[in-house]
């Protein structure tokens, strides 16, 4: 069995370009292009094939290889899904260089932008857009039974014109009820002591909150003594959160039972952000009233507009 | 297959051993009785010195477990992962060797054509939710590593955490190096609830030698008293031990 080599672990990540994957079972050939990607278990690859272009997985852990393949299999039986990257290969590549065997899978390449470079472009209107689609995607994964785990804005890829996010990296993918395979602390709501590791559905709504806040505060931040309290004061502090702080607050103390849920109240949070926001703990008392004072002046406004023409209304008629 | 119980020893610490035996023997004596031995080695500098890293990786090695160095940031993360990485690789020791009884010959996962993995693999995963576990921390208090005891106190925690979101249940006990009479004293005996080093980590001094022969062959034998014990209540337990390929 393997434990970590160096050697070998040098090798996966520095496969140079050209180099030709052929698989020990199935045959098939894949020349490598570039990397795409370095991750903890393994790396991964861009490379043409007969079929075209396709990412390849290679890892020195045959356990992280078959994993994750179960993983995508289950998606691919997922109807309509945005849920990963499908798999279209798995086998062994004996490595002559090192004359060791090498797991690895063929996926579908997804063309695509990582999260924040996209918002970073086109603009942070698309982050609620985005994060929308993304409740979606969770909806249909929890569905199926399963947590998505590992959620960060590096798994998420914003691919195709409309824009659609695409999940990627199953490697957290876990079912729910059991222990969280794979996590990220900045996104783990264990890490933030607001909750456990149990796969359940809001801790994937617990990420999603962080990413929404990670949006806004692109320096990475670290936790502090009271974790709620820091997460809280930073989402009134910007302008952008503080419309969906009642969505946050309810996702990252765990409430939402299922995504729908959230993206529901996230929609309404869009088109009425003001009574939301009201509804739960005013900013400052002071902000509040200014508010609630321009609104009665709003209403008078209109009130008397429309008094005035009725009265016009009224007087044509009577002429 | 049969419910078992794995049994770990997380060793963590910051240099080389220099007093009592050898802890690279320590630690196969430890896998002989079907514990393994994980080693997570805390870098000061960029560097480890050639000599630590060696015992590092010798005592993970023999002891069938997995070594990993690290900054002390990337603790908690760290020892999570490793004991998560540890469990997942005994177990698949155990499952090949079930594999070979029923196919006989030298078959292990790997060698199944990709498709047939996926099964084992969920047999794997399974096991790994609902085994119990056994793990005994073994932590380094000489010289350098005082100053890391909070950081290494945050990282017990959340390894608590991760275990305790499994569905099968763990034993945690806390032994520190030097002691401060003996070569290596108990600070927490098996629990289930590792929040209570709480009370237990401000008090720690620092001593001088690095006994880490020693404390291994005592966090062995306190694993054996605690199965002694239980024979004479009459629970039998049947353990997995360390697959030797």
């Amino acid at each position: 069995m393997d434990v970590m080599n160096p050697i070998l672990k040098n090798r996966l990540c520095k496969l140079p370009a050209g180099t030709v994957i052929v698989g020990k079972w199935h045959k098939q050939a894949y020349k490598i292009v570039k990397p795409l990607g370095n991750g903890a278990n393994g790396a991964v690859y861009l490379a043409e094939s007969k079929k075209g272009l396709v990412a390849i997985k290679v890892s020195d852990s045959s356990t992280t290889i078959t994993s994750e393949v179960n993983v995508l299999k289950r998606f691919s039986k997922v109807q309509g899904a945005a849920l990963g990257p499908s798999l279209l290969d798995m086998d062994d590549w004996h490595d002559q260089k090192i004359n060791r065997t090498i797991p690895f899978y063929a996926m579908e390449y997804i063309k695509g932008e990582d999260f924040f470079s996209f918002l970073r472009k086109r603009g942070k209107e698309w982050l609620v857009i985005l994060v929308l689609q993304l409740l979606s995607a969770l909806e249909q994964l929890h569905e199926e039974g399963w947590v998505f785990g590992d959620l960060k804005p590096e798994n998420v890829l914003v691919a195709g014109n409309p824009p659609t996010i695409r999940l990627l990296d199953v490697g957290g993918t876990t079912l729910q009820g059991r222990a969280v395979k794979e996590f990220t602390e900045f996104y783990d709501r264990g890490y933030w002591g607001l909750g456990s590791r149990k796969a359940d559905p809001a801790y994937d709504l617990f990420a999603v909150a962080m990413i929404m806040i990670h949006a806004c505060y692109p320096t990475k931040f670290e936790r502090k003594e009271n974790g709620r309290k820091q997460l809280f004061t930073m989402i009134q502090a910007d302008a952008t959160l503080r419309k969906y702080q009642h969505v946050l607050m309810k996702a990252i103390d765990g409430k939402y039972v299922r995504a729908m849920d959230m993206k529901r109240e996230l929609v309404a949070a869009i088109h009425h952000d003001v009574p939301l926001a009201r509804a739960k703990q005013p900013p400052s008392r002071k902000q509040h009233r200014k508010k609630k004072r321009s609104g009665v002046i709003e209403t008078a406004f209109i009130v008397v507009t429309l008094l005035c023409m009725y009265a016009l209304y009224l007087y044509g008629q009577i002429l | 297959m049969r419910k078992g119980t794995l049994r770990q020893i997380l060793l963590i610490t910051d240099g080389c051993s220099n007093h009592g035996e050898d802890p690279v023997a320590m630690a196969a004596l430890a896998k002989e009785q079907g514990i393994t031995v994980n080693v997570i080695g805390v870098l000061d500098q960029d560097v480890m010195d050639e000599n630590s890293l060696r015992e590092v990786e010798g005592i993970a090695m023999a002891g069938g477990g997995i070594s990993q160095v690290v900054y002390a940031k990337q603790l908690s993360q760290t020892v999570q992962m490793v004991t998560r990485k540890a469990m997942t690789q005994t177990l698949q020791g155990v499952v090949n060797r079930e594999l070979k009884q029923i196919l006989g010959s030298n078959i292990s996962m790997e060698e199944l054509p990709p498709e047939k993995r996926g099964e084992v693999m969920e047999i794997v995963d399974e096991l790994g939710e609902t085994v119990e576990l056994e793990v005994l921390i073994l932590i380094d208090t000489s010289g350098s590593m005082k100053t890391k005891l909070p950081t290494v106190k945050e990282a017990l925690f959340d390894l608590s955490l991760s275990l305790n979101a499994r569905m099968g249940d763990n034993l945690f006990s806390v032994f520190v190096f030097p002691g401060k009479q003996e070569d290596v004293e108990k600070i927490l005996d098996w629990t289930p609830k590792l929040e209570a080093l709480s009370s237990v980590f401000p008090k720690l001094t620092s001593g001088g030698l690095t006994p880490t022969g020693p404390a291994l062959r005592q966090a062995v034998s306190h694993f054996q008293k605690k199965r002694s014990l239980r024979s004479l209540i009459g629970r039998d337990e049947s353990y997995f031990e360390e697959s030797s390929m």
